[in-house]
């Protein structure tokens, strides 16, 4: 759709704070993103990933902050921001298809009154065609894996077409095979010039993943290039005692983990 | 001719009609009701309509449809709004507030009906059918309101129909697309309210919560679209109606409302039971399938690895079930030295070695 406007911030955001009763769960958040590059949101559990992206989209109210979005005003650039929801949000058993789930995405485009024709039929395919599932575009969605279903909701973004992509936690409880895929798809997707955010909870597999990355909880811990940003001492900061480096190696583990 | 007798009669007439307009407006509300796990919102605001029905007549001195309908919806979305403050405000759970608020507005409703029973005024009386609901009560003119109300509400289901289904899905994402989400969930909660005061003639309002969740819960298994749920639904709705209102009328006396609710009832019983791919009897099929294939693949690889352990295979009814199955249809026989083993036979043979082929191409 759009080409990336002239700025080369995918994403800034000022001064987001959101709480939860009366506790904050996102402190004074400011932040800038910029185009073209896969970002990383990474912090213990309660930190507020989640809900920084869903209080971006507004699907939390926040209290106060800006979020521009390629150096506008979200709400009116909705059309260039995809979003990947966890995949436990939704209930599977709804009677539904793959492709129909993936058609969902062009909703928005659609606008109140039209429905989806041959054409929509067709970008929803050829979405399917790029997570390789269009082998089960006709089949229930609760007959699909779990891998199967995260790739559905990859492909039901893919087609909004956007610029700037959220995705909530894409690569929880899915199989190897299916996270190699989405790793190649989303990489793919950076190459065409998208950014990309992305909530993740592997520290495992973050060096190797991201390019970016934004260190959280309640408050920003460091954000910018992911060399920079993966240190011990940030880690330290964000995960207190929860973390331990090895010696001989740059592989990190939870001592304490809580992971889900 | 009974049946043509039954047919031109206008009572009879009546409740058909009113009992069919009731499922095709029940079935596909409640779809959504149910996807959206609120089957239990219809049974609030069913039983809330209670005390809107008794108000409406303490102001207007009447009970015809109209002011049943402002009051019934006036108290239920009174008792929804309620339910919804008390999730969202208090630490109550969903089903807790929906118990509270049912329980409350109905003791209220039964409070007011008693007070008007009490006054003896000549017209108040049948205003008690509204619990277990008088379809033979139905008038011509309540027919005309019933169908105003159920073409109204399936028009705007089929013109909103993209965000309806995408609402009830993913919420959420739907928000992130631009959806005015609140709105078109207000819109399908003040639907199944619509289709409660519908039924509340015909089946009564402690009744009335079947008629949303049966239906849907019935057409869940048969169906793999969400358009094909809510045609089903309608269909099974008008069944139960029809033939509720046939068995009441042809056995003289019996209750319609607790009828339909039953037809329904056994249809439900029946889907979940039967229905293809997600009926229990389905499931027990494929299980023992499997099982049965499972067990003959082990057996002829067994068989082709170590043919000479058969002696021992006599322990267990189920395997020696599954050796005497293979020998009829001639993979097997009787090892020819005299013993009590088995042998493969040439056929026997080449279905062993894909066995064994796939299983080794498996551990790879």
């Amino acid at each position: 759709m759009a080409t990336p406007a002239t700025t080369d911030t995918a994403l800034s955001i000022q001064n987001l704070t959101v709480s939860y009763h009366n506790q904050p769960v996102l402190w004074d958040i400011n932040l800038e993103i910029p185009t073209g590059v896969m970002a990383g949101i990474v912090g213990p559990n309660g930190a507020g990933k989640s809900t920084l992206i869903k209080s971006l989209l507004e699907l939390v109210p926040s209290l106060s902050g800006e979020v521009m979005v390629h150096g506008r005003p979200y709400a009116s650039q909705r059309r260039r921001v995809g979003y990947v929801p966890q995949r436990s949000s939704v209930d599977w058993d709804f009677p539904t298809t793959a492709l129909d789930v993936v058609t969902m995405g062009l909703y928005g485009r659609l606008g109140w009154l039209r429905r989806p024709g041959r054409k929509e039929r067709e970008e929803s395919l050829e979405a399917l065609e790029m997570v390789g599932m269009s082998a089960y575009a006709d089949r229930q969605i609760s007959q699909l894996s779990g891998g199967q279903q995260q790739r559905v909701f990859l492909a039901r973004a893919l087609v909004q077409q956007a610029d700037v992509y959220f995705l909530d936690e894409p690569m929880a409880g899915v199989d190897a095979t299916t996270e190699r895929a989405i790793i190649d798809i989303l990489r793919r997707l950076r190459d065409a010039g998208k950014t990309l955010i992305v909530v993740h909870h592997d520290l495992q597999t973050v060096r190797n993943y991201f390019d970016w990355l934004l260190l959280l909880n309640v408050r920003v811990i460091a954000s910018g290039k992911a060399e920079d940003v993966f240190n011990i001492d940030y880690l330290r900061q964000a995960y207190g005692g929860q973390i331990a480096l090895l010696n001989d190696s740059d592989a990190l583990m939870f001592t304490a983990s809580k992971v889900k | 001719m009974q049946w043509l007798d039954l047919l031109s009669d206008y009572t009879f007439q009546n409740v058909v009609i009113g009992a069919s307009l009731l499922g095709l407006i029940s079935g596909p509300l409640g779809c959504f009701a149910v996807l959206r796990r609120q089957s239990l919102l219809g049974d609030a605001i069913s039983h809330a309509a209670l005390p809107g029905v008794c108000l409406s007549f303490i102001i207007t001195g009447s009970r015809d449809m109209g002011s049943v309908i402002i009051g019934s919806l006036a108290t239920g979305s009174l008792a929804a709004l309620t339910m919804l403050l008390l999730t969202r405000k208090s630490r109550l759970k969903t089903d807790a507030a929906l118990g509270i608020c049912l329980s409350i507005f109905f003791a209220i409703g039964i409070v007011l009906l008693t007070y008007i029973q009490g006054t003896n005024n000549a017209s108040q009386g049948g205003l008690e059918a509204f619990l277990f609901g008088q379809a033979a009560a139905t008038l011509r003119s309540d027919l005309w309101v019933m169908g105003s109300i159920t073409l109204v509400t399936l028009t705007l289901l089929a013109i909103f129909w993209k965000q309806a289904k995408l609402v009830t899905f993913d919420g959420q994402y739907a928000r992130s697309l631009g959806m005015p989400v609140n709105a078109i969930e207000a819109a399908l909660t003040a639907m199944v309210a619509l289709a409660v005061v519908v039924g509340l003639q015909m089946v009564g309002v402690i009744l009335m919560a079947a008629m949303i969740v049966a239906p849907a819960a019935a057409a869940r298994q048969w169906s793999r679209h969400l358009g094909g749920m809510l045609v089903i639904a309608a269909g099974i709705g008008i069944v139960s109606g029809v033939s509720g209102a046939t068995i009441s009328t042809l056995s003289r006396g019996l209750a319609t409302g607790p009828l339909v609710i039953l037809t329904a009832t056994a249809i439900v019983i029946i889907s979940l039971a039967l229905a293809p791919g997600r009926g229990l009897l389905w499931g027990f099929i494929k299980h023992y399938r499997q099982k049965e294939a499972l067990q003959k693949q082990q057996l002829l690889y067994a068989l082709y690895k170590h043919p000479s352990a058969s002696q021992h295979y006599r322990t267990t009814f189920g395997v020696r079930r599954v050796l005497s199955q293979l020998k009829r249809q001639g993979y097997l026989i009787r090892s020819p030295d005299g013993g009590t083993g088995w042998a493969l036979t040439s056929r026997g043979e080449k279905a062993a070695k894909q066995v064994v082929a796939t299983f080794e191409e498996v551990v790879t």
